[in-house]
């Protein structure tokens, strides 16, 4: 099992601690990963991404032309990276401000009403948790169990309360996921 | 220890100097690489193993403090990225010509002047041919994965110690600010003074005793022919290195027709070439080498003799090519060496290595 | 009639070369000021019983090879990095006695940020500033401490301050540091002065053993190459060009910390 993504979206909306938490939970599953981000001022308000890999074996390039899956948290994003998912990958996006949304057929098309729903659930900044809960329910790679294992251990100690509305946000986005169109076969 | 944890590379090569037994670290703020220094203030090592951590005016000032320290026999080190080695540059011709063993870690960005923050490996020249005055040379390690970042800041400095010579590790941003899984080094005690004393002491300025003549660290000899001894002295301890130290990693070479060379970070987006590559049923393989400085080249010459061509992949202008040239004349062969590169901050992606590959060669040939 | 073998005995000994001394040939100029402050150092260093914890940093101008003159442990450092080098030294081994010995064209010019920045640290060292307004070594040039309108081969008409600015005070600048403890000037033209110098040297040697931060001492000294002069000219020339400028005493002595000057 080898799963190449690339998260995308806006400085601020938790793009890169989501990765790590992905990341994390990977190496408490025994699996190999590499979490690279973009960095620079960019991550200051503009956008942000980082390319994250799982995998069972050795890892090569952390820098990828193109993905297994693309999760797209802004309009720049989508229109950056909806050509760079594979043929047979998936995109997951949450439609809060896209206004051209995505229009491949060859690829799985998912959305997740997570900004939404993060204010609904009284707390904005478990919206990227609701994001990556709506990947698990789509790609179930990593096992819930390790998944809080790695909060944990990407978390600093003083947050380690936060943890169970994270879980709980994850499942919130198992739930409400939607299929735009299906996986078609390559 | 066996636990594995997500850190950066940066962090990972704090975390790893500290652990390896370093005595002090000297250097000043750039990006892509501050998170070296912020994750040793964060640590505070001086009250955990005495390590002392101080961040310096300047790189210039950085540098010699760094001379001074190693000078008194002790585990030394700074960081800094391109801009702020060339300012280091001078201190280093000055270390190397004194013969103190240290540690410089050159995480790259993009050039020349002030250039941009991204990751770059424009800086080879620098590092392996000298940038500063004088015909020195360093001991080069390129990393190419966090975990390397670990592992190679002790073995820059056993072989530091070694041949009492600057090591440098040069890695880049990407390889920097990329977190991994790694698993940390075991801790070992720093040198007590006794100890830097009884290994150092025929050099170091420790003090002097009643039973032994003065130290003196100096590059300075007036007398050219004392001077021009010196420098074959040096020479001569670069000749060892090549002859021991040539370090690499090769990848599916051993059916290989047409080999990628790259070295850091392009070496990971090479190894992911040669998947996609050997897909398409070509039979490429990835030499990469791990010391830059001796060149692996005694490999290059053996595999020459049974591969169509090289491909250079740098995140620069390049630069490697020269070196892979140099070794396969140096082996008698002939054989076709083409550079393929990204500059300015950007990394090549692994489709277009392939299809560089395609174009500067497979096509030709056919 | 009293015989010579007669007067050398040890109990008739009233000078001696100092122990630390190296019994070599000087490349000093005869007159210079650099020989006598050796001479101090080496004196101080061995009264006060330091050679074995002492590292010396000899910096690029004329005391380049400082390190051929006086036994202690030595390094050289590049043109102005001296007070780097001595910070690195001593932060690793605290228990060290180091000090830097610089001229200014060294201190002064290419090495002011590393001077000011180790003074502003209060790194635990002696910093000995031999001031003689020109650059000795490289053949009498223009240095920042240089008079108005004095003759430099860079400034062959003098030098013209709307051009090459002012002579710098440089004992006055990091006395305002608060993390010097001891700043002072000095001369070392006379057996008097040269006495003086050697108590300031003493002081300073025992703030840096007492850690309480950096020592600086300055030696208003001649430069009669560089400055065209006999020695003899050269000390009166001095006495009436360069003490109104860099006028001598302490100007700082207290702890770590305070930045107030005495004067």
């Amino acid at each position: 099992m080898t799963e190449e993504m690339i998260i995308a979206g806006f400085g601020g909306q938790g793009v890169l601690s989501m990765g790590k938490i992905l990341a994390y939970s990977g190496i408490m599953e025994d699996k190999e990963v590499t979490w690279f981000p973009s960095y620079g001022p960019e991550m200051r308000g503009g956008t942000a991404n980082v390319t994250v890999i799982v995998s069972d074996s050795r890892i090569s390039s952390p820098v990828l032309h193109e993905y297994d899956t693309a999760i797209i948290l802004n309009q720049q994003s989508l229109d950056k990276f909806e050509k760079a998912v594979k043929p047979g990958g998936i995109l997951l996006y949450d439609p809060n401000g896209i206004t051209k949304p995505p229009t491949r057929n060859d690829i799985g098309i998912y959305k997740v009403e997570a900004t939404k729903t993060a204010v609904e659930m009284g707390n904005p900044k478990v919206f990227n948790m609701i994001v990556f809960g709506s990947f698990l329910k789509i790609k179930p790679i990593l096992n819930l169990n390790n998944v809080e294992k790695g909060l944990e251990k990407s978390l600093p100690e003083r947050y380690h309360k936060l943890i169970p509305l994270n879980l709980e946000a994850i499942k919130k986005g198992q739930e409400i996921v939607e299929m735009v169109n299906e996986v078609q076969p390559v | 220890m066996g636990e594995y944890r997500l850190m950066k590379g940066n962090e990972v090569l704090a975390e790893a100097a500290i652990r390896c037994g370093c005595d002090g670290y000297f250097g000043y703020p750039i990006t892509p690489q501050s998170e070296i220094m912020e994750t040793l203030m964060e640590r505070q090592p001086w009250s955990e193993t005495g390590m002392v951590v101080l961040q310096a005016e300047s790189e210039v000032a950085a540098i010699n403090m760094v001379y001074g320290a190693a000078g008194s026999g002790k585990k030394v080190m700074t960081t800094s990225s391109s801009p702020g080695v060339s300012l280091m540059s001078e201190g280093i011709s000055y270390i190397a010509g004194a013969e103190l063993p240290c540690l410089i870690v050159n995480v790259q960005r993009g050039g020349p002047g002030l250039g941009t923050i991204q990751p770059s490996q424009a800086d080879y020249f620098q590092a392996v041919k000298g940038g500063g005055h004088g015909d020195y040379k360093m001991i080069v390690l390129a990393p190419s994965s966090v975990q390397e970042m670990n592992d190679f800041v002790d073995l820059a400095f056993e072989l530091a110690f070694k041949y009492r010579n600057p090591a440098m590790i040069l890695t880049d941003g990407a390889i920097g600010q990329m977190m991994e899984k790694v698993e940390l080094s075991e801790f070992k005690k720093r040198w007590t003074d006794e100890e830097v004393t009884d290994k150092w002491g025929s050099w170091a300025t420790t003090g002097k005793p009643v039973s032994r003549s003065r130290n003196v660290i100096t590059s300075l000899e007036m007398d050219s022919l004392k001077m021009e001894a010196n420098n074959k002295r040096f020479q001569e301890k670069y000749r060892q290195m090549e002859a021991n130290e040539q370090r690499f990693e090769a990848i599916q070479c051993e059916d290989a027709e047409y080999i990628l060379v790259a070295f850091g970070t392009s070496a990971r987006v090479c190894e992911k070439a040669v998947e996609i590559a050997r897909v398409k049923g070509l039979k490429v393989g990835l030499l990469r080498p791990v010391t830059l400085f001796p060149f692996p080249k005694t490999v290059i010459g053996e595999l020459a003799g049974n591969v169509k061509g090289f491909l250079s992949v740098e995140m620069n202008a390049g630069q490697m090519i020269e070196d892979i040239k140099h070794a396969i004349y140096d082996a008698g062969l002939h054989r076709k060496v083409e550079h393929f590169g990204r500059m300015g901050g950007i990394i090549p992606s692994p489709g277009e290595v392939v299809e560089a590959l395609e174009q500067k060669f497979i096509q030709e040939d056919i | 009639m009293m015989e010579i073998k007669d007067i050398i005995k040890p109990e008739n000994l009233v000078y001696g070369k100092s122990n630390l001394l190296v019994d070599t040939i000087s490349h000093y100029c005869p007159g210079c000021t650099h020989g006598v402050v050796h001479k101090l150092m080496a004196e101080l260093i061995d009264e006060m019983g330091l050679q074995e914890k002492t590292v010396g940093v000899a910096p690029v101008g004329c005391a380049v090879f400082a390190y051929n003159y006086i036994e202690i442990d030595w390094q050289e450092a590049a043109h102005g990095r001296a007070p780097a080098v001595a910070t690195g030294i001593v932060r690793l081994n605290p228990g060290k006695f180091v000090f830097t010995y610089q001229g200014d064209g060294d201190l002064a010019s290419i090495g002011a940020a590393e001077i000011l920045h180790a003074c502003n640290r209060g790194e635990n060292i002696l910093v000995v500033f031999i001031n003689n307004g020109i650059y000795g070594m490289t053949g009498g040039q223009m240095a920042p401490t240089s008079l108005e309108n004095m003759v430099t081969s860079t400034t062959p008409f003098g030098r013209d301050s709307e051009r090459n600015g002012y002579p710098m005070k440089m004992t006055e600048l990091v006395a305002q540091l608060p993390g010097t403890s001891y700043v002072t000037r000095q001369s070392a033209q006379t057996a008097a002065t040269v006495r003086k110098c050697k108590r300031a040297l003493k002081k300073g040697i025992q703030n840096v053993l007492e850690k309480k931060g950096t020592s600086f001492v300055e030696v208003v000294s001649t430069c009669n190459s560089g400055w065209k002069m006999t020695p003899v000219q050269a000390n009166k020339w001095m006495e009436e060009n360069m003490f109104p400028y860099y006028p001598l005493g302490d100007l700082k002595d207290s702890k770590k910390g305070e930045s107030v000057s005495k004067n």
